[in-house]
């Protein structure tokens, strides 16, 4: 029943090492431009706002699909921005995690924004009161309270994150969902063990993740 | 929100958030111009290469139309089935009896864990093993299935949170004046709970309809997104074009939902009768599925 899995004609392993590796430098890129959007959407200066706003309103309500494939099509393929690789396997990559980066910075930003939202009036009022400029209220009182707060729809983020990562079969990144794809094809007889490996294969990427995470929230949360 | 952080600008911070709009502008303009000289660089800024989407009607008719309407289809088409099966799966993990909460969790919890590209891949095979369906519907198909399967698990922990967000006395009072468990959901805690779900069920269409999208690049669905590749066939290579139009189709058409949700969730919330509550999408239990309005 699994002996697809031994005939060494598919390498699984490879292909979930892809999806970690997406998941992982696609959360890194997301997390500080994220950071750098939130920063702009709560920022004095009403241009930012206004482009940190029309940013997360426009790229959200686009498929992920179309950001993708539009990193393909548009920026490599036409515009010749291959993000400095040179062959087509790290191009892709390198798209994928682009793309990822720019959608998923969007909702990173609405995570946190949502956990400066739980900061009290008082603590930033505090640290006004204090002579704190809005730089320094922003990084030594509200960014570090509202991260605490905001580890749960984060966390929340990042396994959406690790599922969105299939979307890169469709550039062609060889990853998880790509070698599903073509194993479903070639190996018919075997369908339901193959959905079922792949299946158990993003639970386990993600499980942990959940159950590491909500303990790190419950940890790191502001007792009020 | 906003104001929280700092005070009304004095002289001094006005002056310095004229010199960050200043700097902030200079970014900017140096950031489109790069992109537009790439772009003009490419050939890609030519009249040519736009004006069919102004001048020339057939674009529409042939390619985009025909592409928002399959779009359309597919998203309906699965809300339509998803719901009445998630609002199924949702009260039965409600359940007072163990044997079907515990069974139907474990299969909203598993269907909401892994990604849905991977059920309308399974969803593709299993058309082609076992039925005789045409290949040329084969693709909606397995695409409203793959939505199916995913969007009634997420809208069964909608419909789960929607009741939970009930007050305790609603059920109270409905045993109190001796209705049967089935009476207490069909005629007390349903249509109430359907008012604080909607909002999300509204917000959770958007995420069906950015699906679809899935279903056109890797299953062949001739949805709007695979136009990206068929207008530039026939319009010479205007990809960027293409891409930017459609993307802005899909833009207005998920805007316009958002919109919708937050006008439902404000009159909602204003509204004086029933609880007030809302469900709110994120903080819906994440389980092992995330937030499922991504």
């Amino acid at each position: 029943m699994f002996d697809f899995l031994d005939s060494g004609q598919y390498d699984l392993l490879g292909a979930f090492w892809v999806t970690v590796q997406l998941t992982l430098y696609s959360a890194i890129g997301s997390l500080i431009w994220g950071t750098l959007l939130v920063g702009m959407r709560v920022s004095p200066v009403p241009l930012m706002r206004s482009f940190g706003t029309g940013y997360v309103n426009v790229v959200r309500n686009t498929p992920l699909t179309i950001i993708v494939i539009g990193c393909s099509l548009g920026l490599s393929q036409t515009l010749g921005i291959n993000l400095g690789a040179d062959n087509f396997k790290d191009i892709g990559f390198r798209l994928a995690v682009l793309g990822l980066t720019a959608y998923t910075g969007t909702f990173v930003c609405e995570a946190l924004r949502s956990g400066i939202n739980t900061v009290p009036v008082g603590q930033a009022e505090a640290a006004r009161a204090l002579g704190l400029s809005f730089t320094q209220v922003l990084r030594l009182i509200v960014l570090p309270q509202a991260f605490r707060s905001a580890v749960t729809p984060l966390a929340n983020v990042l396994i959406a994150l690790t599922k969105n990562t299939t979307v890169a079969a469709a550039i062609g990144v060889g990853e998880a969902a790509l070698l599903m794809k073509e194993m479903v094809e070639n190996e018919a007889q075997a369908l339901f063990t193959v959905f079922g490996v792949f299946a158990f294969g993003f639970i386990v990427l993600t499980l942990p993740t959940g159950l590491l995470l909500g303990w790190v929230s419950k940890r790191v949360a502001v007792k009020r | 929100m906003s104001s929280v952080l700092y005070d009304s600008p004095g002289p001094k911070a006005k002056g310095r958030n004229y010199v960050y709009t200043a700097v902030f502008l200079v970014v900017f303009a140096l950031a489109a111009w790069w992109v537009l000289a790439k772009m003009a660089d490419k050939d890609q800024l030519t009249a040519e290469k736009w004006s069919p989407f102004f001048t020339d009607s057939r674009v529409w008719t042939t390619y985009l139309l025909p592409g928002l309407w399959e779009t359309a289809k597919a998203a309906a088409l699965a809300l339509v089935i998803a719901l009445p099966l998630g609002a199924l799966l949702g009260i039965a993990r409600l359940s007072d009896h163990a044997w079907i909460r515990v069974p139907v969790g474990a299969v909203v919890e598993f269907f909401r864990a892994i990604p849905v590209l991977l059920m309308m891949v399974f969803a593709s095979a299993l058309f082609v093993q076992f039925t005789t369906i045409s290949s040329d519907i084969r693709p909606l198909y397995a695409v409203v299935t793959g939505l199916v399967l995913y969007n009634a698990s997420v809208i069964a922990e909608i419909v789960r949170a929607g009741i939970l967000s009930l007050p305790r006395g609603q059920t109270d009072a409905a045993k109190a004046i001796g209705m049967r468990k089935g009476q207490t959901m069909t005629f007390v805690l349903l249509p109430q709970a359907v008012t604080a779900m909607l909002p999300a069920l509204v917000s959770q269409l958007v995420v069906i309809v950015k699906d679809t999208a899935l279903g056109g690049a890797l299953l062949g669905l001739a949805e709007l997104m695979t136009q990206t590749r068929n207008i530039p066939a026939n319009y010479g290579a205007n990809t960027i074009a293409a891409l930017t139009v459609i993307a802005g189709l899909y833009i207005i058409v998920n805007f316009a939902l958002t919109n919708l949700a937050s006008w439902l969730e404000g009159r909602i919330r204003q509204a004086k009768k029933g609880s007030g509550a809302v469900v709110d999408i994120k903080t819906v239990d994440a389980g092992m599925g995330g937030a499922d309005g991504i």
